[in-house]
């Protein structure tokens, strides 16, 4: 778990590079309160609280449910998500090992249904800010509302670019369209007070965020500390998809590098999907289980109502976990799959 | 090492194993050396896989060394021998190294210190012999597999029906940590070795033989390339180490490419595999006329000074054994038969050595680390991409656990080789081999109460069955005597009525009769022109009688 924790780093750099300092308050806050749940759990269910709490497994689902809250939500949407993953998705069906839903999942997916407003307002990237935040600044805002005197929070929050895709989308525009209205270059865009959705592949400032999780993971499989089974099959179905539909209509559906570099794509990938505990086991079970998250993925994000889908593809891949694991055993040593 | 010339053999892999450290430098710097004689050897009637041997021999009575002493019981058994000259001094139950910890019947002998040797019958030439001979004289010799699972030898040299033995593997892996036995013997004595690979060759009439020996054993194999030098058909492999390649199966996929059958047997893919110390024991019954009544055995451990390797008499206590490698029985933490891998614990050192004992490890902390406490699974499925056999140990783990034992079958519980790498590899601390036997521990329990259960039903179901039919017996009895009682009357009824009918038909035909006689006399006083007349006459006195009757 320690390692997972070191491969989020590079991710996480790029995400403070254009998000501000708001993800480590965010992540600062989850991991305190998901570290004082997951004890107050252990104590109540008579476990043993320091083993179970060296394993790291909730102050990994907790930096995972902040990756996915937005930089300036206020502090009570993480705390809800982060006791909501621990205590309901974890202990309430027996503990590490035992939850058939990945938790930080069920805490988003609680968080996006709730409070929808708040979940959806995250902030541009950084060079589209009137003002730069410091960390005191975001701090104080997501634990009091304050902001600094001047600043409005709809100046400050945006949507982001897999949600003004969708929207634009919605409204009759085609990709190319959408493209060279917000696909302009900086000083243009600024000059036009428009914020670009397109950087250089992918979603603007998340194509970078996802090569930092991209690295990232690839460390882990490099390390075996997760195999390259679910993570190629996500990949690799999602850029199936997204090509198939890409040929067939480039004006309807965005390009394969903008949907494998934007949102939680790499992320999902490397970090989500591959939780032990709720994937398939067996190896042909885990290319199954990647391939259809991948396949969700994309079909939620083309025609579901929520622009990015990582959690509820994830999920509905968890429920199909026990048929996925039986129907794919491996073949047994001197046995001819019967 | 250089290896022979020509091209290198092909090999295969089987998939997962571990590396697990290997401690075997420790216990081979010294060379093998007998051990010394114990007051006691105390011999197991059952140290092979069967039924236990059968006595022949009395309490009291004087025995000379290589003489049987229990003879086999059966077709899957193996006599005992015994190892030095001396008298019974009892024949009872005692401890023997076995994971239960129970005692066991087992026969003692107090040696005479004469070493006196009974009469040994050297076969000449054991080509000259049918192979059916030759697995007797095995057999006789008390031969079982000494690479661990102790099963009678003779059986695995008899191809019976099957297609011929194609090849004779010869099993010299011995891939488990710290035990050196294997490596010493074929150092030092490669020439046993191959001269009972050649009798067990024979005896299968397979075509080609491979020594099989890992990386790890420079020495083993550049002592028995020697030894075959100048035999076409034998081959020397060097295989890459690998736990647990040792494991027949798991071997004969990498030297052949072929799979055993999950229910079937080696024979069947026309392979034999046996350990290189059942061959030289094969060598010494033939050749030399000497039963099995020693073998070689790794005393190892930090526990134990000087670690080595002993020529060791079975039956020879293990405390006399740890004692003479300068071991301290206090520093033992954990004393393991086998390797850590797959051996088992003793629960004290005076147990005796057996067919099968191929390493005392005197163990320490410093050896084997203490158990960590047991965490959650979280079905990282490590111990999957280790497992030889290719079975998910995290969900027979999860149903063992819960005590689904039809599931545990369905996901193959019982092809488990119980080698331990998913328990070495588990990240979460997980006994899981301790689970799986366990939880077949429990199917086979069950199988016996439904074994009962299935006999005291078809008993019930027997015995109701003949409630019912004595019954039914009952019931038709009763009929029977009823019809035929309501018959009898029936016929009683209806013969009366005839009896009355007949009566009736009597009265009146004697009536008639006389009436008739009558109407003669009549007749003949009148003469013979009334007679036509009178023909009729009968009728009417017989109305008239009857009228007369009735009024």
């Amino acid at each position: 778990m320690l390692r997972v924790m070191i491969a989020l780093i590079p991710g996480l750099a790029a995400y403070i590079w254009f998000f501000g300092w708001g993800i480590t308050v965010n992540i600062a806050f989850a991991v305190t309160v998901a570290v004082a749940a997951e004890a107050v759990m252990l104590s109540l269910r008579k476990r043993p609280i320091l083993p179970f709490l060296s394993d790291c497994s909730a102050i990994v689902t907790a930096i995972l449910l902040a990756f996915a809250i937005p930089p300036l939500a206020p502090w009570w949407v993480t705390f809800i998500g982060v006791l909501f993953a621990i205590i309901i998705a974890k202990h309430l069906y027996g503990g590490l090992g035992y939850n058939p839903f990945n938790p930080a999942m069920v805490g988003y997916v609680v968080l996006l249904i709730s409070f929808p407003r708040e979940m959806t307002s995250w902030i541009p990237t950084l060079n589209f800010l009137p003002q730069e935040l410091s960390f005191a600044q975001h701090a104080a805002f997501i634990f009091t509302g304050q902001l600094p005197a001047g600043l409005t929070i709809d100046a400050l929050t945006e949507a982001t670019p897999l949600d003004t895709l969708k929207t634009n989308l919605g409204l009759g525009n085609t990709v190319s369209e959408i493209k060279s209205q917000l696909g302009l270059d900086e000083a243009t865009s600024m000059l036009l007070s428009v914020i670009p959705i397109f950087g250089l592949f992918g979603g603007k400032g998340w194509e970078w965020i996802n090569v930092g999780f991209l690295l990232g993971g690839l460390w882990l499989i490099y390390k075996k500390v997760i195999g390259w089974q679910i993570p190629v099959a996500l990949l690799g179905s999602l850029s199936a998809m997204s090509v198939l539909f890409y040929i067939f209509n480039p004006d309807q559906y965005a390009s394969p590098a903008f949907h494998l570099f934007s949102g939680a794509t790499m992320l999902a990938a490397f970090f989500i999907a591959t939780d032990p505990v709720t994937a398939a086991t067996s190896p042909t079970g885990r290319l199954i289980y990647g391939a259809g998250i991948g396949i969700l993925m994309y079909i939620i994000r083309a025609w579901g109502g929520y622009p990015d889908s990582v959690a509820f593809a994830v999920l509905l891949m968890n429920m199909t976990v026990p048929i996925i694991d039986y129907y794919f055993k491996p073949r047994v040593f001197g046995r001819n799959g019967d | 090492m250089s290896r022979e010339t020509g091209a290198t053999r092909r090999l295969w892999k089987f998939h997962g194993g571990v590396h697990p450290p290997q401690h075997k430098e420790i216990s081979t710097t010294l060379p093998v050396s007998a051990a010394r004689m114990p007051a006691r050897l105390v011999l197991p009637l059952h140290q092979h896989i069967g039924e236990p041997a059968e006595p022949t021999v009395a309490k009291g009575e004087k025995v000379l060394k290589g003489q049987m002493i229990a003879r086999p019981q059966g077709y899957v058994s193996a006599p005992v021998h015994a190892p030095t000259s001396g008298t019974i001094a009892d024949i009872g139950d005692y401890p023997v190294p076995h994971p239960s910890g129970l005692s066991a019947a087992c026969m003692v002998i107090e040696p005479d210190g004469e070493e006196c040797w009974m009469e040994r019958q050297p076969i000449e030439d054991y080509t000259t012999l049918p192979p059916s001979e030759l697995r007797n004289l095995i057999r006789e010799a008390g031969i079982v597999g000494l690479g661990g699972a102790g099963f009678p030898a003779y059986i695995k040299y008899n191809p019976g029906h099957q297609k011929a033995i194609q090849t004779l593997i010869l099993n010299g892996v011995e891939c488990e940590p710290f035990i050196t036995c294997d490596d010493m013997l074929m150092r030092e004595a490669p020439g046993d070795i191959i001269g009972g690979l050649r009798v067990i060759q024979h005896a299968l009439q397979a075509r080609e033989c491979l020594i099989a020996i890992e990386d790890n054993k420079p020495q083993a194999i550049a002592a028995l390339r020697q030894a075959v030098a100048g035999y076409d058909d034998i081959e020397v492999v060097e295989v890459p180490t690998l736990y647990p390649q040792g494991s027949e199966k798991q071997l004969i996929k990498v030297l052949t490419g072929k799979e055993v059958p999950a229910d079937g047997l080696a024979l069947n893919i026309g392979v034999v595999c046996a350990n290189v110390g059942t061959a030289a024991a094969v060598h010494r019954a033939i050749n030399r006329g000497e039963p099995l009544i020693s073998r070689y055995v790794t005393i190892t451990g930090s526990a134990v000074g000087a670690p080595r390797n002993l020529d060791v008499l079975l039956g020879t206590p293990m405390r006399d054994l740890i004692e003479e490698c300068d071991g301290d029985l206090g520093r033992i933490e954990r004393l393991i038969m086998g390797g850590p891998m797959m051996g088992f614990a003793l629960h004290r050192h005076d147990l005796p050595v057996i067919k099968t004992t191929n390493c005392i490890l005197a163990a320490t902390a410093k050896d084997l680390p203490p158990q960590r406490p047991e965490l959650p699974c979280i079905r990282c499925g490590a111990c999957a991409d280790v497992c030889p056999v290719n079975l998910l140990p995290q969900q027979l783990y999860w149903y063992s656990k819960h005590h689904n034992l039809d599931k545990v079958q369905e996901y193959d519980l019982f092809d488990c080789i119980e080698c331990g790498c998913c328990s070495y590899v588990c990240p979460s601390n997980i006994p899981l081999v301790q689970y799986f036997r366990y939880a077949k521990g429990d199917i086979w329990t069950q199988e016996r109460e439904k074994e009962k259960s299935d006999i005291a039903r078809r008993r019930h179901e027997f015995r109701q069955l003949r409630i019912e039919r004595e019954k039914a017996e009952r019931l038709a009895k009763r009929n029977r005597k009823k019809s035929a009682l309501k018959a009898d009357t029936a016929m009683a009824e209806r013969d009366k009525k005839k009896a009355e009918i007949q009566a009736a038909i009597a009265r009146t035909q004697a009536r008639r009769q006389a009436a008739m006689k009558e109407a003669e006399k009549r007749r003949k006083s009148f003469g013979k022109e009334a007679r036509g007349p009178m023909d009729e006459t009968p009728q009417q006195p017989d109305n008239a009688s009857d009228n007369e009757r009735k009024e």
